[in-house]
């Protein structure tokens, strides 16, 4: 059953990702990656990352989307109707590089193939169910992690004020 | 499961890293990298599973620098169309050879 899930939201997050890249208008291809984030969170889901399942619906699919969604509607671009990709040569290239990248990660991942369960998933069974799904992310990130945190806190008011000049009117 | 969600975690970052070559539309571009990040996300999520409750909190400084790059790099996109009239990278002339 989680198997076919997987599967089936796979194909979601892979027909979402081709259409953020094919779609003509911005709009649609915002409304494709969506999808490919909402269904995204759903296979977070069933790896058993309850919590980053919910932060990724609400900050990625709901925050940061809206966001693009207004610079869209603000910058007046719903209306491209032809597609802008680059052609010829450059358009050839990009193939080669992406069929490198493939092949590279297609050969790792078919050499290191990973038979379950793992000494990792089970530790992660134990602190769910210990901690919870919030306190199973909370008690590294609050120990061992914890400088990263304070410096994250520190990067995000470096990114709002940043923002705020940048977009500021008479800033340029 | 882990084996084929790090397929697909490649895949979309393939995909992701195809989009950011050939559009031209900034915002797009800048949505493909969102694309990649969320990949990323994925494997290591994926990884966890391997290695321990570490690769998730990882997951959470990614979408943390993802939610702040976005929110510079959307400022910086409407700075841009202020002075163009444009978001098509082929217009951005100033900081190219």
């Amino acid at each position: 059953m989680i198997e076919v899930l997987f599967y089936v939201f796979a194909a979601v997050a892979l027909g979402g990702a081709l259409g953020v890249v094919w779609a003509k208008s911005p709009v649609g291809s915002l409304l494709y990656m969506v999808a490919t984030l909402a269904s995204l969170a759903c296979i977070f889901v069933l790896l058993e990352a309850h919590f980053l399942a919910a932060i990724q619906v609400i900050v990625y699919a709901g925050a940061i989307m809206v966001l693009f969604l207004f610079v869209i509607m603000l910058l007046n671009l719903g209306h491209d109707y032809q597609r802008d990709l680059k052609g010829g040569a450059f358009a050839l290239l990009s193939f080669v590089i992406i069929g490198l990248m493939a092949g590279i990660l297609a050969r790792q991942f078919g050499e290191n193939a990973i038979t379950e369960p793992t000494a990792g998933g089970r530790a992660i069974d134990a602190a769910l169910a210990e901690h919870g799904a919030v306190g199973a992310i909370a008690q590294p990130l609050y120990t061992t992690y914890v400088v990263p945190f304070e410096i994250t806190g520190i990067l995000l008011l470096v990114a709002i004020v940043g923002a705020l000049v940048l977009a500021k009117k008479s800033s340029l | 499961m882990i084996n084929e969600a790090l397929v697909l975690s490649s895949l979309l970052f393939v995909l992701g890293t195809f989009g950011v070559l050939v559009r031209r539309n900034a915002i797009i571009m800048f949505l493909c990298i969102e694309l990649q990040l969320n990949a990323v996300n994925l494997a290591f999520i994926a990884f966890s599973r391997l290695m321990g409750i570490d690769g998730q909190v990882f997951v959470f400084f990614v979408m943390t620098v993802a939610a702040a790059e976005a929110a510079v790099g959307l400022a910086i996109i409407i700075s841009v169309f202020r002075h163009y009239e444009t978001v098509n990278v082929d217009n951005f002339k100033l900081l190219r050879w």
